[in-house]
């Protein structure tokens, strides 16, 4: 369903990704890996708009997406929880996830269906939907970045290392949370720091190294694949 | 390949007096608007060791490095590094004295094209020279004092592993490697005591095997570090001891091997027992 082709992008004049080729096809997680500044973030931004790449091309359902606004991008079904969560401390947990509709216009009907979804996934949330979302500790404050994600419906979700700087125990319930959207057949395109556990959750991965894609395989294999292990798990 | 950290079997040798503590945190307390972020925490750090504080997301170990570094004035207790009281202290005046910290969200300077080397520049200026608007504004580039500054941060840029982008901006780094620059920059003021906010986050597993090492080198130079940090395999393997919070109150105190093994450790905050030494889990 999504389909990256030949993506070069560039900070002024340091050119940070040259030639990325990745794919993400129904029901399926995807776990993007690679060393801090390999540029796994900013090929999230480019997908979903944020950032526009210098050569190439990002395809979603058969359409031409390079270049489009991030608003029509989430319109046509890509949902980007930001890396660090990026929640508005100071709204509450329901306008937070107003917001995550805000594209679609959703009607108010609709609306309280989708909390009572989101509930059903977090119910922490349901615990804290008037409060300020700032008063949310780190793993409760995810649950609703992912959360806020999910409220435009989208037919994918690019994760940006939903396991920063959270306690181990928020880590597990959240990784809790990436398995529970798989069971939903939501396809996830993951990128994460935790390597280990990202490969143990995914279908799939894709190695990034200085701006490239230079390997990619069954998760499981990777796992086992010695330079990964050595690169990326630090054995 | 790790040494399990050994603090109680240093603190039996006979030294004579006890080694001296670099930071006595007295019983301390804060409060935001009835929420009671710390509550009579205590604790000490010696010179020369690495303290973990772990806890818990909310437990209120950043609000305790605000506190220790006077960007909060806590409701009770007092703060004081070798005997001196820093507790009514302005951060300035704090960090003069040679606690120096990074921060949580990276905090790095845009404006005005700053680079990379312009910021760990910055870092200096708080000991060594008052005019910040020279190098932020006014890029006044000649003059031995101002070459032998930009030799020194180009130091720390390759001491950290960051020396390649000196001339880059910020925002265009990674946030692991954003997080470099900040400790270079850190280390730019040659603290007594680094204060480090979840330094390794962002990190990979192998990229965090050579954070250690880096750690190590800093506590070499004589750096006494509060560090607190989620990642345990970084946090058991380098740590002399570590205080565990939790709601605010001091949950635990001591080496990691006992903070590994304690159930109420286990309970609100690892989630399982943490193997010391091996890879992460």
């Amino acid at each position: 369903m999504l389909s990256i082709r030949g993506i070069h992008a560039a900070y002024g004049r340091v050119e940070v990704l040259k030639g990325v080729d990745l794919d993400v096809a129904k029901g399926e997680v995807v776990c993007l890996l690679g060393a801090n500044g390999a540029g796994k973030s900013t090929l999230l931004k480019i997908i979903s708009g944020l950032m526009a790449p210098t050569k190439g091309a990002v395809r979603f359902l058969g359409k031409e997406m390079t270049r489009k606004k991030p608003e029509e991008i989430v319109r046509t079904g890509i949902s980007h929880v930001p890396e660090g969560r990026q929640i508005f401390a100071t709204l509450t947990v329901q306008q937070n996830l107003l917001l995550g509709a805000y594209a679609h216009g959703t009607a108010a009907a609709e609306l309280e269906e989708l909390y009572q979804s989101m509930f059903d996934l977090f119910p922490i949330l349901k615990q804290r939907f008037a409060g300020k979302a700032g008063s949310l500790s780190g793993g409760e404050q995810q649950m609703l970045a992912i959360a806020r994600g999910l409220m435009s419906q989208p037919k994918l979700l690019l994760l940006d290392e939903p396991s920063l700087g959270l306690a181990p125990l928020a880590v597990n319930n959240i990784f809790g949370v990436v398995r529970d959207l798989r069971t939903r057949d939501i396809p996830i395109l993951l990128v994460e720091q935790n390597v280990r556990a990202a490969l143990k959750i995914a279908d799939r991965a894709y190695i990034m190294e200085t701006g490239r894609t230079v390997k990619h395989g069954e998760a499981s294999e990777l796992l086992g694949d010695d330079e990964v292990r050595k690169r990326y798990l630090g054995m | 390949m790790s040494a399990p950290p050994q603090s109680t079997a240093r603190e039996e040798q006979p030294m004579g007096a006890a080694q001296e503590a670099l930071l006595t945190v007295d019983g301390v307390s804060k409060s935001f608007e009835g929420v009671h972020a710390l509550i009579d925490v205590s604790f000490q750090i010696k010179a020369g060791h690495i303290k973990a504080l772990i806890g818990p997301n909310g437990a209120g170990k950043t609000t305790l490095l605000n506190v220790i570094n006077g960007l909060l004035l806590p409701d009770e207790g007092t703060v004081s590094l070798r005997g001196h009281e820093l507790t009514r202290m302005k951060t300035e005046q704090i960090a003069m004295l040679g606690v120096s910290r990074t921060f949580q969200l990276v905090r790095l300077f845009t404006v005005n094209d700053a680079t990379v080397l312009d910021n760990v520049l910055l870092g200096a200026h708080k000991r060594i020279n008052p005019t910040i608007l020279g190098t932020l504004f006014l890029r006044s580039r000649s003059g031995h004092k101002e070459r032998v500054m930009r030799e020194k941060a180009m130091e720390a840029l390759s001491f950290v592993g960051m020396d390649w982008a000196a001339d880059r901006v910020p925002t265009a780094l990674s946030f692991g490697n954003q997080r470099l620059v900040e400790l270079a920059r850190s280390l730019m003021a040659e603290p007594e005591l680094l204060l480090l906010d979840e330094p390794a986050s962002g990190l990979n597993d192998a990229e965090v095997e050579q954070f250690l090492q880096l750690l190590m080198a800093v506590r070499a130079r004589g750096v006494t570090i509060l560090l607190v940090e989620h990642n345990m395999n970084l946090v058991m393997r380098l740590s002399d001891d570590i205080v565990v919070l939790d709601f605010g109150k001091r949950l635990a105190e001591g080496d990691p091997a006992s903070i590994c093994a304690n159930p109420a450790v286990i309970e609100a905050y690892l989630g399982s027992e943490c193997a010391i030494g091996g890879g992460s889990g």
